[in-house]
């Protein structure tokens, strides 16, 4: 499904990734790690299309297309979705005009019929339980005045209704209590299926308690320093960030083969 | 060559303004001839304001000094090329019964409809109400008394030729529940007409309604509308008052609306401006009875070459009173807003609660806002705060967008239209809000295809 080859980037001429190799299949959940500046976040906006990162190096296949050739609406349109760290509130539009929009506009480019706003409140009805948020989120203005963990809710209901084939979650876990943190994983995991795929940014192991990766990618200073199975995150948990350091000079032989 | 021109522009005022003080008086109206002399007096000195003057800066109206403006006054003037059903089409869903349609100045008793007010309300087109002795002495007691005409050119020019407009009269204690529907339509052809309408409306204690004035035009027609609205609250009053300015993309508009508040009165006042090539309102909110509260908001929207100019005043003279403002700007193309707020706080002014915002949204580069909010504060035990924005559409807005699907042009309007609906989601009559979200969409939506 996703296919990253040797991916440079960077943000005001700062080279901040410097080569990420990465394969997702579809059916899969990779976790993305790494301490803060490791670029983890800067690869989630890359893939989403941020007008402020430029590609210098590499390439980015998603379903064979080239992914960074596609302005940032159309990747949405071919089912490419990011759960934003820091959710952007849209004040005067709502929740549920802003949801339909989104959702018919993908419907025109599958070649599918709109909803009209009757049809699409049943939809939105059905989807918002998945993340237990009731009526009143769907007429106040999007995320304006919604707490962190309803900003974070309110993303992954995005995601359930425009139902991505890739999914990437940056720092959803960040800010978000024990109960918000089991509501937004179990929308996630009930959303995962055979057909798509997740990609979890994360700077701690806690969320993959909940969303279970099979992969899990360890970023430092732009490059995967290190690559495992979900085990590898709870290593991490246990040694912290600083035990990369030494992991490091080995990975780093193994990515010069690559 | 100016100088002429102008001469000959005020000669034809002064042409029909002879006709109309010749023109049959009915005797209770006599007292205003002496009122329009001093009017028209007034308008001949201060003539057409010009940009050297403070106030109009930044408006220049030498375009309606200019043009050849013929006023229609005392002569008959039928609708021309729109028929009823046309005129019709501009009415509110909720004041199908209570509305006073006019035509290029005139009530047209054809159109409108009385029957949803409740008796004791009056509505009524003023020349009828000066003639009326149940009425006459209250319109005597008000008009011309709220809005100066001393200082305003305009506003002089319009009290020279008050006659024909509208008179409400809600008294005490009367809860109007529908709201009524003052709608004025132009439907003038290329022949350089100006009318002026002039609204008085008084809301007696302890009465409650909400009044829509709103002026329209059928043709896309150079003409000129020179209003003047009076608005009196009485103690303990409530009144909620839409403005909808949607003239011709090549008319002129230039109007004052002057309120006084009475003790514990509530206004609650929205100015929507999306016509006119060139408009200006004077917004005068004059809170002299203490406990009274005010909302003075609205939202323009311009385009092409369309220049907008919202001078308002309020003016706190006594304690407890509370005023709150919001105006906010869309702008496109080469358009040009102005937006000067004062508000005084008298000295005997004491907990005074004052709040003021300009907010400007320009979609183009050529666009460009003069704002410039003014507090002048008297009283030390006071809570004030004042401020002003202009800014383009928020590109991390704009990102989040795009990556729901939501293509840039349409993040852009959807952005836009979110910015609108600050002041057009608190407008409580179903039926022009969803006309004005339409307008919106419609606006942004021409632009999308242009």
């Amino acid at each position: 499904m996703l296919e990253i080859k040797n991916l440079h980037a960077g943000i005001d001429g700062n080279e901040i990734l410097k080569g990420i190799n990465l394969t997702v299949k579809k059916g899969e959940i990779h976790a993305i790690m790494g301490p803060n500046g490791s670029g983890k976040s800067t690869l989630a906006k890359v893939l989403s299309g941020h007008p402020a990162y430029e590609v210098t190096k590499g390439e980015v296949l998603y379903e064979g297309k080239n992914l960074l050739e596609m302005p940032p609406d159309e990747r949405a349109r071919e089912g490419v979705f990011m759960a934003f760290q820091y959710p952007i509130e849209v004040p005067g539009v709502s929740n549920a005009q802003f949801l339909r929009l989104a959702y018919n506009e993908k419907r025109k480019h599958l070649g599918e019929e709109e909803l009209d706003p009757l049809e699409f409140k049943d939809l939105l009805k059905e989807r918002a339980k998945i993340v237990e948020m009731d009526a009143s989120f769907m007429t106040r203005s999007v995320n304006e005045g919604f707490s962190g963990g309803e900003k974070k809710r309110n993303e992954i209901l995005q995601m359930a209704v425009l139902e991505p084939k890739l999914a990437i979650l940056d720092e959803t876990d960040s800010g978000l209590d024990i109960d918000a943190l089991r509501i937004v994983a179990g929308g996630v995991n009930q959303l995962h299926n055979s057909e798509n795929a997740v990609i979890l940014v994360t700077h701690y192991q806690r969320l993959l308690d909940y969303i279970v990766p099979q992969f899990v990618h360890v970023l430092t200073n732009g490059r995967i320093a290190i690559e495992g199975g979900k085990e590898l995150a709870l290593e991490l948990e246990q040694k912290g960030y600083d035990w990369l350091k030494t992991a490091n000079e080995a990975s780093v032989v193994g990515a010069q083969t690559n | 060559m100016m100088v002429t021109e102008i001469a000959t522009q005020e000669n034809s005022y002064q042409e029909a303004f002879r006709n109309l003080q010749a023109s049959h008086q009915d005797p209770s109206a006599s007292w205003l001839v002496p009122v329009r002399d001093n009017a028209m007096a007034r308008f001949e000195e201060l003539g057409f304001p010009s940009v050297k003057e403070e106030e109009w800066k930044y408006t220049n109206v030498a375009p309606i000094a200019r043009t050849n403006f013929t006023p229609l006054i005392a002569t008959e003037t039928a609708a021309r090329s729109s028929d009823a059903k046309e005129l019709a089409s501009f009415g509110v869903v909720e004041a199908i019964d209570s509305q006073l349609v006019f035509v290029n100045g005139r009530l047209r008793n054809d159109l409108s409809r009385l029957t949803g007010l409740p008796e004791e309300v009056v509505a009524l087109d003023l020349a009828e109400a000066l003639a009326d002795e149940r009425y006459a002495e209250i319109a005597r007691t008000h008009l011309a008394r709220h809005a100066d005409y001393v200082a305003n050119g305009f506003t002089a020019l319009n009290t020279a030729f008050v006659h024909h407009g509208a008179f409400v009269y809600i008294p005490k204690g009367v809860t109007v529940k529908v709201p009524l529907h003052l709608l004025l339509i132009s439907d003038s052809g290329d022949t350089n007409e100006v009318t002026f309408p002039r609204l008085l409306v008084i809301a007696e204690e302890n009465s409650s309604a909400t009044l829509i004035e709103s002026y329209v035009s059928t043709v896309d027609a150079t003409y000129f509308t020179n209003a003047v609205v009076e608005i009196v609250l009485a103690d303990g009053a409530r009144l909620e008052h839409y403005k909808v300015q949607r003239e011709s993309a090549r008319a002129f508009h230039v109007a004052t609306t002057a309120t006084d508040l009475g003790a514990n009165s509530s206004y609650d006042a929205t100015t929507i401006t999306f016509g006119a090539q060139l408009s200006r309102h004077d917004f005068n909110v004059t809170m002299d009875h203490e406990g009274a509260e005010c909302w003075v908001d609205g939202l323009y929207l311009v385009t092409a070459s369309q220049h907008t100019d919202t001078h308002s005043v309020i003016d706190h003279r006594k304690p407890h009173c509370t005023s709150h403002q919001l105006y906010k700007g869309i702008l496109d193309g080469k358009s040009r807003a102005v937006f000067n707020g004062q508000i005084f706080v008298r000295h005997d002014a004491q907990k005074t609660d004052a709040l003021q915002t300009n907010k400007n949204l320009l979609l183009s580069n050529d666009a460009r806002v003069d704002t410039k909010p003014q507090l002048e504060i008297l009283a030390d035990d006071v809570k004030c705060a004042h401020g002003a924005a202009v800014g383009q559409i928020d590109e991390d807005e704009l990102f989040y967008l795009e990556t729901r699907g939501i293509h840039y042009d349409l993040a852009r309007n959807l952005l836009t239209y979110g910015f609108a609906e600050e002041v057009i989601g608190k407008i409580k009559i179903d039926s022009i809000r969803a006309q004005l979200d339409e307008a919106v969409l419609n606006r942004l939506n021409a632009r999308l295809e242009a």
